[in-house]
């Protein structure tokens, strides 16, 4: 039996041998770091998802072995397959970072911007996105678009404004569930996610589509103004469900389950779907067999106060990226001044507040 | 006298129906094609140079030999009727006055690509033309053109109109494929190239009306013939469909060896600029392609006289050139506005951008605000510039030519008309008034002396 002939592909000066039929952003993944472009449509999970969004365009230096010639325009990484001695370069580019710059600007263009109230702050990718890769303020000076608000359904809150249209809410309804209600309606910037008729949205899967939103589009309504996520503590939880596999993210605050999820893995993907049932219904802890607390990365909100990373990981990157000075490369922590490990927030009385984590504490 | 290939017989009372079409002439090239293989006609198209008259240009040949031919799988033809560019008005005139003619061209065509379903997909608004393209093809089927193992040759082929639903996105190859299989008309990620993966993920390829109208010539009287004509790698007959403020507006049949000069200004085609004014600027393919002054429109940066060809209207590239495109000749005279004009495109993209992918979703909404300003009076200095920056972070950067569509008119008014914009932001009211006028963008261009 002959062995599966590997495509060598160099990302940012970093070699990694793939499969044939790779992307070049799974192919960066492999390699994982900065390196990785940001992805906001794609989803791995979901077939046919990604070259919407535009943020993870990269630029291709070296086509192939074959045939050298650079491609003439950025690629959108997440659907463009890697060739053998293909040469990728994202952040070394500028002409990458300054098309991202734009893509950025045009998605937050129309944000409404209102993270203080929105449920996804905390967890949001277009704040991620935003944070690294964004400029300070926008040049945009008209009004941002507004929609009609549409209601679908008990479980789901539609906030179509803080819509980017990735599409991914629309696979999801595609692929996991046998009959899709939803989808997009209208054309150009009016274009909006919708049920058209004012129908609810009540597959039993059909909860999902709040875990693969990358903004606060669809959030969970049984959540809704509940806590802040960054208050609430990760736990891993499972049980013996009929119609899913029942592995599922708790987010406690003490003893009280305030919300199920999905586990999610390093980029933010769902692991496995969950049912409706397990969502929304199962808010106890008697529901669950816990399995521990869920490891978050060092660099979310999310992991502020809860857990202690012993070893501060070091950029191993920055010295293998040769030429350019990547500008992404730094570490939240460094940037907050509110992730004090010495505060417990389970041992705070009521709601937590700002003045919890201030340093010289008001007694 | 111009050459006439397509529009040769277009004054004939009654040519619009079968027998009188038939009786000058009609259907020689089936009947030619069907003696010949398949492969022969492609490579009669190969030889000819015809290249793609939808507006990007590409070789017509060429894309049919791309045709991916897996075993039992189905192959489609399709007619792309959705003509929608502001300014391009040809193959409505073809399809309406010529009807059998695209039909030969169609049945040649899809021989050669061994499509047995054809399809033209024709736009909503063309309510009236889908009647009489239904008419010819029932005829054509009546005299045994169609069907069934026509003219017993054992090929079947069958041609059915699908109406769109008036988008200007679903002329783009991939959206007009995922409208004819009734989906949303947003554009497809390429790879996979409709060749490979089309129709019902079949391989497909997707034509202009008036290129599959020349593929009859071209069979009537040979590939070598055919490339004989015109200059360069811009053969054959071209239509054009002059528009604006000229005295004579309408379709042209032209050789590609025309300057742009008298095209404007002779009797045989526009007929000079209306009401004696003078010319200022001039969009010579279509709504996307970059507006060029007056002065760099009749002459290349280099000093040469511009003509009506592919490569002599490209020549300079984006910074002195525009492009062929579709054909739509726009003339704007002393008059018009250029500052209005672009927003009035920058409206059009906006309205018309599928909303799939963020810059161009986003950038053309952008884009049309600022130029609403800036025609009005209220615009910045700054805003120049700000343009400047969005249309260069839209183009390139979309999923579909859309985006460049949509950034290409904006730069190319920014680049040649700074001026006009400057004026309009430092005279707010007086803009409100009247016009910026002609200006210097007839005065002769300085050419530097070649070097050596």
């Amino acid at each position: 039996m002959s062995e599966v002939q590997k495509f060598k592909v160099t990302i940012d000066n970093i070699a990694v041998e793939v499969a044939p039929g790779t992307t070049i952003l799974n192919a960066a993944r492999m390699i994982g770091g900065d390196v990785t472009p940001p992805a906001m449509c794609y989803y791995s999970k979901l077939q046919d998802s990604g070259g919407k969004c535009r943020t993870c365009l990269v630029e291709v230096s070296k086509g192939s072995e074959k045939d050298p010639r650079p491609m003439p325009k950025l690629v959108a990484s997440c659907r463009t397959t890697v060739m053998d001695g293909m040469e990728v370069k994202n952040i070394t580019s500028d002409k990458v970072l300054d098309a991202r710059k734009g893509v950025v600007e045009f998605l937050l263009m129309n944000h409404p911007l209102d993270c203080p109230v929105c449920d996804q702050a905390g967890e949001c990718d277009l704040q991620d996105l935003s944070y690294e890769h964004g400029t300070e303020k926008t040049r945009y000076e008209f009004d941002r678009r507004t929609f009609e608000k549409e209601d679908i359904g008990p479980y789901i809150q539609l906030h179509m404004t803080r819509c980017i249209l990735c599409f991914r809410c629309v696979y999801t309804a595609d692929q996991l569930t046998n009959k899709r209600q939803h989808g997009i309606l209208d054309r150009g910037e009016h274009s909006e996610i919708s049920t058209y008729l004012s129908k609810s949205l009540d597959n039993e899967f059909i909860g999902n589509v709040i875990d693969v939103c990358p903004v606060g589009a669809l959030t969970d309504k049984t959540f809704r103004f509940k806590n802040r996520v960054w208050f609430t503590k990760a736990v891993d939880a499972h049980r013996d469900c009929p119609t899913c596999s029942g592995k599922v993210r708790l987010w406690m605050r003490g003893e009280e389950v305030f919300r199920v999820t999905a586990r999610k893995d390093q980029w933010g993907e769902v692991e496995e779907w969950i049912c409706n049932d397990c969502r929304f219904h199962k808010k106890e802890t008697k529901d669950w067999v816990i399995e521990g607390p869920t490891k978050i990365r060092r660099s979310s909100v999310m992991s502020q106060n809860h857990y202690i990373n012993e070893v501060v990981p070091q950029p191993e990157l920055i010295n293998d990226v040769i030429g350019k000075n990547p500008k992404l490369l730094f570490d939240i922590h460094s940037e907050s001044d509110v992730n004090r490990p010495d505060v417990d927030l389970s041992k705070i009385e009521g709601p937590a507040h700002s003045n919890d984590f201030k340093k010289n504490k008001p007694e | 006298m111009a050459i006439k290939l397509l529009l040769e017989n277009a004054h004939i009372e009654g040519i619009r129906s079968y027998d009188v079409y038939r009786k000058h002439g009609g259907y020689r090239s089936v009947e030619k094609a069907f003696k010949m293989t398949p492969d022969e006609i492609v490579e009669e198209v190969k030889k000819s140079g015809l290249r793609g008259r939808g507006g990007a240009g590409f070789p017509t040949g060429l894309k049919w030999s791309f045709l991916a031919k897996p075993e039992g799988v189905p192959r489609h033809l399709v007619c792309n009727a959705d003509e929608s560019e502001p300014g391009t008005f040809k193959d409505r005139y073809l399809m309406e006055f010529l009807p059998h003619l695209l039909i030969e061209g169609l049945i040649v065509s899809s021989f050669a690509l061994n499509s047995n379903h054809t399809y033209i997909y024709i736009r909503g608004e063309y309510a009236w033309i889908v009647d009489i393209l239904d008419q010819a093809i029932a005829e054509a089927k009546n005299n045994g053109w169609l069907g069934k193992n026509i003219l017993g040759t054992g090929f079947d082929c069958e041609i059915y109109v699908h109406r769109g639903a008036g988008a200007y996105i679903c002329g783009e190859e991939t959206a007009l494929i995922e409208s004819l299989e009734g989906k949303r008309g947003n554009p497809r990620i390429k790879p996979p190239f409709p060749a490979v993966q089309g129709v019902w993920m079949r391989p497909t390829v997707v034509n202009n009306v008036e290129t599959l109208a020349a593929v009859v010539p071209i069979i009537n009287n040979g590939g070598e013939a055919y490339s004989k004509i015109g200059i360069g790698k811009s053969t054959g007959t071209k239509l054009l469909s002059a528009c604006g403020n000229i005295n004579k507006p309408g379709i042209y049949e032209i050789d590609m060896t025309c300057s742009v000069e008298e095209f404007i200004y002779s009797d045989e085609y526009c007929g000079g600029i209306a009401k004696g004014k003078k010319l200022k600027a001039c969009i010579p393919g279509g709504s996307s392609v970059p507006i060029l002054p007056a002065n760099l429109l009749l002459k290349t940066a280099k000093g040469e006289t511009r003509i009506m060809s592919y490569e002599s209207l490209a020549d300079g590239g984006f910074a002195t050139g525009s492009m062929m495109g579709s054909g739509g000749f726009e003339v704007l005279d002393e008059d018009q506005c250029v500052v209005r004009h672009t927003m009035s495109l920058a409206r059009f993209y906006n309205h018309e951008s599928c909303g799939q992918c963020s810059p161009c979703r986003e950038g053309t909404g952008w884009m049309y605000k600022i130029l609403k300003n800036l025609e009005y009076g209220k615009g910045k200095m700054s805003d120049i510039d700000l343009l400047w920056d969005i249309q260069r972070k839209i183009e390139g950067n979309t999923i579909c030519p859309l985006g460049d569509a949509a950034a290409w008119p904006v730069a190319a008014a920014i680049r040649h008309f700074r001026d006009e914009f400057e004026w309009h932001v430092l005279n707010p009211d007086e803009s409100q008034k009247r016009n910026y006028g002609l200006a210097h963008y007839a005065d002769p261009i300085h050419v530097p002396a070649a070097v050596g």
